[in-house]
């Protein structure tokens, strides 16, 4: 079975991002770019399931632009496969690469694909879940847990008030948690191996998606300063503070 | 001209840095509290490392390393030198002059140091022969068809953990125009041979938990399979692998002022005084750009040595600029970050102070700051007979 990894190119966790003067958008010139970490958990896990023998090979794409190589090679350097870029310069939503996706799918025929749940950036939390729509293949989202069986997959989802254990039928879409995995760093063998695995480079156009936005960006504000908290002396103080200033109780 | 890294680089940086931060740091105040890496945490770096394949990254493949150049490796160190020596010492980078053991020395020493089954430590300094490595007064003499080994050796760092010892001894004496001149031979020690015994050395201010350790031989008896190179070649092999591991330090200081930096420049834009991040003040702002500023140049330097290394090209001069520009900018980093936070500098709940005292010993090890000087002003006016 093949496994289909999308990786996203998004800003570094650790940066602080900052809005620009203008509100159009965040500061990204000169910014530490990494992948996607919910990404990088879909990594691997598709290469933990490779090599318990229940995938053949993993490939992992982007849709992006020519940078976004440099997050294929992360991926190839973890231990994927091969990479396929589609490359673009238009800021992509979810919609334009679940198209995308849809088209690679048919062309590989992958047997799973695991994504991340959410870019960091956007955080929008779709494309998964767009992806099967227009496969019309089942998906277990927010995974924590992946088994494989025979035809099928359980996966073990995180919900609010506990976990939720589907099974899918294969070939499925599956969205990746925090707590599925903890990614491998890249070794020095497979970094020094990643240059020589091969990255095919394709256009939107290929697949005849349309990447022009849908959607307008109206404004990009800071999220408003946290109040500092206060200290209470005693219990009574605090439920006191709870009922009449806080009004939850 | 292309300065930027390649993509292997750019990732190997990424991945030890990484390594650094999560595997490293969080261990860090432990170690600085205890003095000491516990057994278990120094085993499980090192498994991490070896699994990741960066153990011995500093070898060729030939002998089961990573096969990595000069500049590579240099970038490795960097990124090392983020974090606390006692517990990067187990990222294992056993030493490259372990090459010249020959025959069945290659299995007894190198190849299991390479794959991190027996640690190595390097002993050179005496009491009395720090700079002046002729000067050194444990000997070695003839007895029979054997070696009887006597004197001592301080400073040793590394020692506590090693498994066998890489010792440069006196094997005689040359008269020559100039006066007396030592011979000196190189021996592989294993821990534990009769007449060899390993004590606590002294507490140092820099690198807390990163031990040095005193050496003692007392009529320490070696066969001729034990000594590394030639008899009496102690300065050939000396010279032909030791040279180039003093860009380490360079590597290493450029890293620990980097990770400074950050601190400096974080604390410089948060606190604030008279109504203002004390960033505004230009007296901070100008402090951060000198410190850049010299970051900078070191790791260029550091970068060009390593390079010039690769390229086969004299690097000596170069090398010894990295070690001193590098070390002394990093004092001067440290010292400057130290003064930005103030008085919580000097407090142990930040790093500062630690990286203020981890950088003393920089200008001192792997030849001081004064024997760099004398490197280079040696190499420009060799030449001109003066």
């Amino acid at each position: 079975m093949k496994i289909l990894v999308p990786v996203k190119r998004v800003i570094d966790y650790n940066v602080k991002v900052r809005v620009k003067s203008d509100g159009s958008g965040v500061d990204l010139a000169n910014v530490k770019m990494s992948m996607n970490p919910f990404d990088e958990i879909s990594v691997e896990e598709a290469l933990r399931l490779k090599e318990a023998g229940k995938a053949s090979e993993v490939v992992v794409v982007s849709v992006g632009p020519q940078q976004a190589t440099e997050t294929l090679r992360t991926g190839l350097a973890m231990g994927a496969d091969r990479g396929i870029l589609v490359k673009t310069d238009e800021t992509t939503e979810p919609l334009a690469v679940a198209k995308i996706l849809k088209g690679i799918v048919e062309a590989e025929e992958p047997g799973l694909v695991i994504l991340g749940k959410q870019a960091i950036d956007d955080d929008c939390n779709q494309t998964g879940q767009m992806l099967a729509a227009l496969l019309g293949w089942s998906q277990g989202t927010f995974a924590s847990k992946v088994d494989i069986g025979e035809g099928t997959v359980d996966v073990t989802r995180e919900v609010d008030g506990g976990l939720q254990t589907v099974k899918l039928k294969l070939p499925a879409i599956v969205t990746t948690d925090l707590r599925l995995n903890e990614p491998r760093y890249a070794s020095l063998p497979n970094i020094m191996k990643a240059k020589k695995k091969p990255i095919d480079e394709k256009s939107p156009d290929d697949f005849g998606v349309d990447v022009t936005p849908r959607l307008t960006v109206v404004s990009t504000a800071e999220p408003a300063t946290r109040q500092a908290g206060v200290k209470v002396g005693s219990v009574s103080e605090l439920v006191d503070k709870l009922k009449n200033e806080a009004g939850v109780l | 001209m292309h300065f930027g890294l390649s993509e292997e680089q750019e990732m190997i940086v990424t991945t030890v840095r990484s390594f650094v931060e999560n595997e490293i740091y969080p261990h860090e105040q432990l170690v600085e509290k205890t003095g000491e890496v516990p057994v278990e945490l120094g085993q499980e770096i090192k498994q991490k490392c070896i699994d990741l394949g960066f153990y011995a990254c500093n070898f060729p493949e030939e002998v089961g390393g990573a096969g990595l150049s000069h500049l590579d490796f240099a970038l490795v160190e960097r990124e090392l030198g983020r974090g606390s020596m006692a517990l990067t010492h187990f990222f294992g980078r056993p030493q490259n002059i372990l090459m010249a053991c020959k025959g069945d020395q290659r299995e007894r020493y190198l190849l299991p140091a390479v794959r991190g089954e027996k640690m190595d430590a390097l002993a050179m300094t005496e009491p009395d022969a720090g700079s002046d490595v002729r000067g050194m007064k444990c000997t070695a003499v003839r007895d029979g068809g054997d070696w009887v080994i006597s004197g001592s050796k301080h400073f040793i760092s590394g020692a506590d953990h090693a498994d066998f010892f890489i010792v440069f001894v006196a094997t005689g004496v040359d008269e020559t125009p100039k006066g007396p001149k030592k011979r000196i031979t190189c021996f592989l020690v294993d821990r534990g041979t009769p007449g060899f015994e390993v004590r606590d050395g002294y507490n140092s201010v820099s690198h807390r938990g990163y031990k040095n350790c005193i050496l003692y031989f007392d009529g320490c008896r070696l066969s001729d399979d034990q000594v590394l190179g030639e008899v009496d070649g102690g300065f050939e092999v000396m010279n032909e692998w030791l040279y180039a591991t003093r860009i380490t330090v360079a590597a290493m200081s450029v890293g620990r002022a980097r990770r400074c930096f950050d601190h400096a420049v974080n604390y410089a834009a948060e606190r604030k005084q008279f109504g203002q991040a004390i960033a505004k003040f230009q007296g901070i702002s100008f402090q951060i750009a000198d410190m850049i500023t010299e970051i900078d140049a070191a790791d260029w330097l550091t970068q060009v040595g390593a390079w010039r290394l690769d390229q086969g090209l004299p690097a000596n001069r170069e090398i010894a600029s990295a070690k001193v520009y590098a070390s002394e900018m990093l004092a001067r980093v440290t010292d400057a970050t130290l003064q930005i936070h103030g008085g919580m500098g000097l407090m142990d709940d930040f790093p500062i102070e630690r990286f203020w005292r981890d950088a003393r010993v920089e200008r001192i090890w792997d030849g001081t700051s004064e024997i760099q000087r004398h490197i280079i002003s040696r190499e420009i006016f060799r030449p001109l007979g003066a």
